[in-house]
């Protein structure tokens, strides 16, 4: 694991290649056009929002990228690299996890066989589970990037919906290699469960994470993200960087009002 | 520090859950009840020896029902299954005089029903509930089939002292047996990524399976394993009382699955204990013995352990609830 992580790094130091960077990725279910050919690009330390009405298709370019769906068309780079995903597991392997909103969570396992489920620890021989590496490994994890729970032995079920999410995140940049996908990460959560999230998100993008963010809340865009793209209706109406824009003409863009 | 130790104390309770421990508590309220209305015959050596002996078959059956229903599954056949695989045994055993034989083909035709349970489960993707209902009838039919009714003795000395009366080391091999299925469910269960999975599969499919856990594989597993353990069972009882006979097993479904339950595992996935299988089961056993020591008839014997059932199930139920 180590070993990828270096390579990756090196890999981007070198050429600079974004994180993600998709060109014209499109998908059609049958005739219904649901993402017209899409162009984007997330560079390490960033976060990319992608906002749009109900139905734009926020939600089918995310499962592309993720490999829940199969594009109908156009391409997925990652680091630099030409991607294909052949299932979630896939697209995981190569790097890229996904933060659900209904939090992809196992409620009767402690916390830490969570951030390892899948992917469990094992040493000896006979391959038996490594508790204590993967407790101490999470704790150091949630340490580090300050999600208070009461302790990495924890069991889901006791934690509140904020220190969840906490816990998805923290497991998705945990092993995100290339990018960090977010659909609607505090859309269960209350104002301030949200605002530690929204911390924690920020906090991903000063440790180097590429991160792509769907949210249908303006202020949080705002608050967090660097660049915005908008879609409407399955089309591409525009990339903008959030300085240089405004709460009244991303409306605009997002529901073609002028 | 005080209150970081006092909400990890709770969490651990309260993710224990005070109902995992009613299998310990009523385990010990038994024993010591039949240890003092009883002294004379229950605490003879030999009489608590033979409480573990006449489990053995439903241990060895309980720990492959942990796992199925830790998975979020059922598996109704197992009773079945172990009237079918003595049976199969017993023929072979008569047909080739090799004990070796007789064992494989037992435990063969068990994996089989475990495989097409599995098949239907995860291909036809029908409830496990009703697959294995409809197994548990068809294996029950095929078992009465094969010997039209009739019972088949086991002859062969070599399968009778490995699958019923033989000792090792002093210890009744039945012993051994109960020990090491459940010191191979326990690693399997807490100790492997396979249990961890298992569980996994049981508390959130979809988690699972976005987590890269194989989740069909995993009932495959589940429905195979335990309907190989039923199959052991089989071959135990045929060594034990060396022969076989369609009613086999026959109200076994009923003790398995309250031994399991009562022990900790929950009927609804993501729950599951080896350790808490194995004292219910012992549990079980104990108030059989008990109940014949204290003269109870056959049919008194059924209404009392359906009651102390019924009791002990509630217990470990609505404490889950709670928790
Ligand atoms: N599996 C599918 N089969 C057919 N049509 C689909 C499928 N998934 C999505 N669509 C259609 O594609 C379009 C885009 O849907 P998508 O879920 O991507 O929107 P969204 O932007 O995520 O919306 P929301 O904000 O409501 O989550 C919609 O018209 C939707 O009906
Ligand atoms: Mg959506």
């Amino acid at each position: 694991m180590n070993d990828t992580e270096s390579s990756t790094m090196a890999r981007g130091a070198e050429v600079h290649a974004p994180a993600l960077r998709i060109v014209n990725l499109h998908k059609h279910f049958g005739g219904i056009v649901a993402v017209q050919p899409f162009d984007l690009e997330v560079a390490a330390g960033e976060i990319v929002a992608l906002v749009g009405d109900n139905g734009a298709g926020k939600s089918t370019l995310v499962k592309m990228i993720s490999g829940l769906y199969q594009p109908s068309g156009g391409e997925i780079w990652l680091n630099g690299e030409r991607a294909s995903f052949r299932d979630a597991s896939d697209a995981r392997a190569q790097g890229v996890e996904v933060v659900y909103q209904d939090l992809a969570l196992v409620d009767d396992q402690p916390v830490y066989m969570n951030m390892f489920l899948g992917r469990e620890l094992v040493k000896g021989p006979l391959r038996l589970l490594d508790r204590k590496a993967m407790a101490q490994k999470t704790q150091d994890l949630v340490d580090t990037l300050d999600v208070r729970i009461p302790s990495a032995k924890a069991m889901i079920r006791d934690l509140s919906g904020g220190q969840r999410q906490g816990i998805a995140i923290c497991r998705a940049t945990h092993w995100a290699s290339s990018l960090v996908l977010m659909d609607e990460p505090t859309a269960a959560l209350g104002v301030a469960e949200t605002a530690k999230v929204e911390a924690l998100i920020s906090r991903l993008r000063d440790r180097g994470a590429a991160v792509l963010l769907v949210s249908h809340n303006m202020d949080q865009v705002f608050r967090l993200a660097d660049r915005v793209a908008v879609l409407r209706r399955g089309k591409q109406v525009g990339v903008r960087s959030l300085a240089d824009t405004t709460h009244n003409e991303l409306v605009a863009m997002i529901t073609g009002l002028a | 520090m005080s209150t970081t130790l006092n909400t990890r104390t709770r969490g651990w309770v309260r993710s224990v859950g005070w109902s995992n421990y009613v299998v310990y508590i009523g385990f010990i309220i038994t024993f010591l009840y039949f240890a003092i209305t009883q002294t004379q015959y229950f605490l003879d050596p030999t009489n608590l020896t033979n409480i573990v002996i006449q489990a053995a078959p439903i241990t060895v059956m309980a720990v492959g029902a942990v796992f199925v229903l830790s998975a979020g599954e059922i598996d109704l056949s197992i009773g079945s299954v172990v009237a079918l695989t003595a049976l199969a045994a017993a023929v072979t055993l008569q047909q080739t005089h090799q004990w070796w034989l007789g064992a494989l083909v037992g435990l063969a035709v068990g994996a089989l029903v475990g495989l097409v349970n599995g098949f239907f489960v995860t291909v036809v993707r029908l409830p496990s509930f009703l697959v294995t209902l409809a197994t548990m009838g068809l294996v029950a039919g095929i078992g009465r089939q094969l010997t039209q009714l009739q019972s088949v003795p086991v002859t062969d000395t070599s399968f009778i002292y490995l699958f019923g009366g033989g000792r090792l080391l002093g210890l009744p091999i039945l012993l051994w047996w109960t020990a090491a299925t459940v010191f191979v469910g326990w690693v399997l269960l807490r100790r492997k990524r396979y249990g961890a999975h298992v569980l996994a599969v049981g508390n959130s499919p979809s988690a699972s399976r976005v987590s890269g856990i194989r989740v069909n594989r995993i009932r495959m597993m589940v429905l195979v394993g335990s309907a190989t353990t039923a199959a052991l069972a089989g071959l135990l009882y045929a060594g034990r009382l060396q022969g076989a006979r369609y009613t086999l097993g026959e109200s076994d479904l009923m003790t398995v699955i309250a031994a399991v339950i009562v022990g900790g595992t929950s009927l609804f996935g993501g729950k599951g204990t080896v350790i808490g299988a194995l004292v219910g089961s012992l549990l079980m056993s104990m108030i059989n013995n008990g109940l014949i020591l204290a003269g109870l008839n056959v049919s008194q014997q059924m209404i009392v352990r359906g009651i102390i059932i019924l009791v002990a199930v509630s217990l470990s139920l609505r404490g889950k609830k709670n928790s």
